[in-house]
């Protein structure tokens, strides 16, 4: 099959591929560009377990052809945490509340608060449920991940609070 | 070094990684050389295959081999997969083979592989074989397919039996003749499937220089599919080596050998190159294992009081057309009917039904929250034809304190008497409905029912035989850097597994965590182990890991004492030192004992000590040990549209001690989630052809975040005498009871209607009808 080249940035790098035009942007990260952190549960879309951010917005890379993503700026799991292995707060909650199991789920949950706490860092618990039942964990039963999407929220507020 | 890490809600050591995404999951591993496997798949539930055509796939692109069973090397022609536990019970041991030969019998088994550069050539070429299937007569149902005149599932057979078990004591004859009230129910279950959100995956390497074989799997059990492998190939023990690296969860069906890991095995032995095979979500919801259908006809005895006399009855198990793991999910739905309830006699047969489905085996609570089920559902009906509160009628039959350890009267799978070894049931009830506020809930529900608003509680006890043997082992090692270093040959699939083993030994080396390092899930580092289920790791693994790390501690306090020349008691260990305890003499660091006890020139061992700090210990339990819960869900439905919101879960859990209480309750908020995926969410829909109709999860619901409320967790510990931790498993007992729960909450808020269920999972349309049919049996009987 005839092959398109595409340039993107990917966790803040600019890279050049060749891509088939049928290849998903979430097999295109982890098979040619080797970013094995996005994870596929699905490939239709269901699970929120290959999320990835492009141009700023949480995306299911399974969704998206790799040729959609030229020129975009994309960011995956490997893209968050700092340079020297420091977590987010966020990854940090997720220990601390024993938000994973498996971890399978992670990448996905990961990304898609990352855009959530972003946009709406003050949200509460019912409408963040209600924003998180598009990624789907079958080990963990979400409290933990609540939690820690929760104590982001608050650490927001209360930061908020003291300005 | 004082801390404690046993009991301490420590943070895991695995999640650093996996929250980076430097997880190592199979289908992150590669290879160079790599061919990619696709299946082609039967269309049919049952047909016969007169042949099959590969050509035209042959030639297609980037393709590198088309191979059906007779493509298969001789070593493995008409070979089936070891069956991984046999039992009398079973008529005739059908497992599958790596590639259907001559009859298919579910929708999905595989019957050619096409290897290929990439999975999408791979995928072209397989549309392309072409396969004449002639279709035969379909055993679609359960209930249909125990009928005389039924289609079987098997073209050979005569029948659809695949075994009948026959289990109880006491006398049941008499229990109904002195009873005072006979409560009878039909009782059909389904559980849905696995859904880990990792997929099934395997990666083989063959190497020719050595003629080895190296296999990485999404498994929860390597020593199994190390086995099975060595089995089918014909190779030996040595030769192989299969590793679970990190897996994305499991819940049962990744404990079982599929056709998928054997067939990449051998083609990547034909071939000479490493093959993967990752399986997609239409693949799973096909051709994993599941654990569903089965339909109870049950009769209770009551005297007049509410005290249980007799149960008697029968159960039909939908097996699905092979028998892989034999009959272990309907055996112990019928040992553990009785629950923590004194059951004077019981009587259950149970027929197990080859149908022409996928097969059939343990899903988390493996059969238990099916007999728990139905038990409850008998206490139910009893409590209300005797007008009794539904907890009271279970607190008067609840086995005392007292009477522990209670023998049954049952044999477990494991060969033993069903013995409940410690627990306190009567207490976790009333802990229960305590804290679920049981007792003022019927004044909240008459107001809510004033207010047009249909609340209800249900309540659910259980027990569960946890922490199976036959055994598990673990390796302690001191090396040469003073680090611990741990190896087990069980998997772990997300519990937390290498966390908790890493604070048993920590206490016992008083070392902080972090100065361990644990190796799971490679049949390499330990020649034999069994795998991860049945919620049976932390007995065995964690008492293997206590005695062999008390082992090598011992051999360094030996060690220094007679290197300082004083008494073993009088050295003690800290913070990666042996010192001499009370003096500020002498000290030696676990780095040089360890440097000098794997082979130091001029340095003698002290007379009687082996070389190398490194301990390999097999705990093997003397019998199951018995988790127990209570759970009180409280929910509110809407009758017009059948939804069920869940508003409160309660839930009392006692599994012995427990060696980290923030894994312990992720363990139960996980397994209530899939307990409400089995009580609301969670079915496989086949059509009357058996063709599945659920094949993405947008047809299969699974719970998610809006659906699943943080539970209320509360514990008690009821140390196990069995094992020197005191602990029992705890991965299943959040799942056991709560279909239970729920399904008693539902019928409890639509009484006004007059609803009674039977069955899980109760979907919103169904509770609709249910709702629909009761007003219509009041009109009748309003006219009447
Ligand atoms: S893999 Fe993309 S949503 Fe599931
Ligand atoms: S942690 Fe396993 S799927 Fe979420």
């Amino acid at each position: 099959m005839a092959k398109h080249s595409i340039t993107l940035t990917v966790n803040g790098k600019s890279t050049s591929a060749e891509v088939e035009p049928r290849v998903h942007l979430g097999d295109f990260l982890r098979h040619q560009l080797n970013l094995t952190g996005t994870h596929i549960g699905c490939e239709h879309g269901v699970c929120g377990a290959c999320t990835v951010l492009v141009n700023g917005d949480a995306v299911r890379s399974c969704l998206m052809l790799a040729v959609q993503a030229d020129g975009a700026e994309v960011v995956t799991v490997e893209g968050l945490a700092a340079e020297d292995g420091t977590l987010t707060p966020l990854q940090e909650a997720f220990r601390k509340h024993h938000a994973l199991q498996c971890g399978f789920c992670t990448p996905g949950f990961l990304i898609t608060l990352t855009q959530l706490l972003r946009d709406r860092p003050d949200i509460e618990e019912e409408e963040l449920r209600r924003e998180l039942s598009g990624n789907l964990c079958r080990c963990t039963g979400y409290s933990g991940i609540v939690k820690a999407a929760l104590e982001v929220a608050q650490a927001f507020r209360t930061r908020e609070a003291a300005r | 070094m004082t801390t404690r890490f046993f009991g301490a809600p420590v943070q895991r050591v695995e999640d650093p990684t996996l929250l980076k995404g430097e997880g190592r999951f199979t289908d992150d591993i590669k290879l160079p050389g790599t061919l990619h496997a696709a299946f082609v798949r039967s269309p049919f539930a049952h047909a016969r295959i007169n042949g099959i055509d590969l050509e035209a796939a042959r030639a297609m692109p980037g393709v590198k081999a088309v191979l059906a069973a007779a493509d298969l090397p001789d070593v493995v022609q008409g070979k089936r997969i070891l069956l991984q536990v046999p039992n009398p019970a079973i008529t005739e041991p059908i497992t599958q083979m790596p590639l259907a030969r001559d009859e298919v019998c579910f929708v999905g088994e595989p019957v050619a592989v096409v290897l290929a550069e990439s999975r999408h050539l791979a995928e072209d070429a397989a549309e392309m074989v072409i396969v004449d299937f002639e279709p035969l007569p379909v055993a679609a149902d359960l209930a249909s397919a125990v009928e005389p005149d039924a289609a079987t599932a098997h073209a050979h057979r005569s029948d659809n039996i695949a075994a009948r078990i026959q289990v109880g004591y006491g006398d049941v004859a008499a229990a109904f003749q002195a009873a005072a009230h006979v409560v009878t129910a039909r009782i059909p279950q389904h559980r849905g499937t696995g859904n880990p959100i990792e997929c099934r995956a395997v990666l083989a390497d063959f190497n020719a220089v050595h003629g080895t074989l190296t296999v990485w799997s999404a498994t929860q059990a390597p020593h199994g599919l190390k086995r099975a492998l060595g089995d089918m190939l014909e190779m030996a023990d040595t030769d192989l080596r299969v590793i679970a690296p990190d897996v994305g969860g499991g819940f049962g069906p990744k404990l079982q050998v599929y056709p998928e890991e054997i067939v990449v095995a051998i083609a990547s032995r034909m071939l000479g190159v490493p093959v993967k095979w990752i399986e997609d979500r239409r693949e799973h919801l096909l051709t994993t294992v599941q654990e569903r259908d089965q339909l109870w006809t049950m009769r209770m005895a009551l005297d007049a009081e509410g005290k249980i006399l007799g149960i008697s009855g029968q159960m039909l198990h939908d097996q699905g057309a092979y028998l892989p793991w034999g009959v272990i999910s309907p055996y112990i739905s019928s040992v553990t009917l009785p629950g923590p309830y004194i059951l004077p006699a019981y009587k259950l047969e149970t027929l197990v039904v080859f149908t022409n489905k996928v097969p059939t085996t343990p899903l988390r609570g493996a059969g238990r929250p099916q007999a728990v089920f139905t038990m409850e559902r008998l206490l139910d009906h009893a409590a209300d034809e005797l007008g009794l509160d539904r907890a009271e009628i279970r607190r008067r039959n609840l086995i005392p304190t007292e009477r522990m350890p209670y023998a049954v009267g049952l044999t477990f799978r494991d060969g033993k008497p069903v013995v409940y070894d410690s627990g306190d049931y009567p207490k976790c009830q009333a802990l229960a409905i305590e804290k679920a506020g049981w007792t003022i809930f019927r004044e909240r529900q008459r107001a809510a029912w004033q207010q047009g608003r249909y609340i209800g509680q249900g309540i659910a006890n259980y027990v569960e035989g946890t922490g199976l043997g036959p055994f598990e082992g673990a390796t302690t090692q001191v090396l040469p850097s003073g680090r611990i270093l741990l190896r087990t040959g069980s998997a772990a699939q997300g519990q937390g597994n290498k966390t908790v083993y890493a604070q048993i030994a920590a206490d016992t080396f008083n070392v902080d965590i972090s100065q361990v390092d644990v190796e799971v899930g490679d049949t390499a580092s330990i020649p034999i182990g069994v795998g991860a289920f049945a919620s049976r790791l932390m007995v065995n693994v964690g008492s293997s890991i206590s005695v062999s790390s008390a082992a090598v501690a011992k051999k360094i306090k030996q060690i220094a004492a007679a290197r300082f020349e004083v008494a073993e008691d009088e050295i003690e260990l800290a913070n990666g030192m042996a010192r001499v305890a009370a003096s500020q003499g002498g000290s030696m660091s676990f780095a040089e004992i360890a440097r000098m006890t794997s082979g130091m020139p001029g340095f003698s061992l002290p007379q009687g000590i082996e070389p190398g700090l490194v301990s390999t210990h097999y705990y093997a339990p003397p019998q199951a040990t018995y988790a127990n819960g209570c759970h009180v869900a409280e929910v509110e439905v809407d009758p017009e549209t059948g939804l069920v919101k869940i508003l409160r879960y309660v839930v009392v859990h006692d599994c012995g001690r427990m060696v980290n209480p923030l894994l312990v309750e992720g363990q139960v908020q996980g397994g209530v989630a899939h307990g409400i995926g089995n009580a609301l969410l969670e079915k496989m829909r086949f059509d009357e052809q058996a063709n599945p109709v659920t094949t993405s999860l947008a047809d299969y619901l699974l719970p998610d975040a809006d659906n699943v409320p943080e539970a209320e967790i509360y514990h008690v510990e009821s140390p196990s005498p069995l094992n020197p931790l005191g602990v029992k498993g705890a991965g299943e007992g959040g799942t056991i009871p709560a279909a239970a729960a729920i399904v008693s909450a539902i019928e409890d808020a639509l009484r006004p209607f007059g609803v009674r269920i039977d069955e899980a999972p109760i979907l919103p349309e169904r509770l609709c009808a249910l709702i629909d049919d009761a007003a219509a049996r009041q009109a009748k009987k309003e006219m009447a």
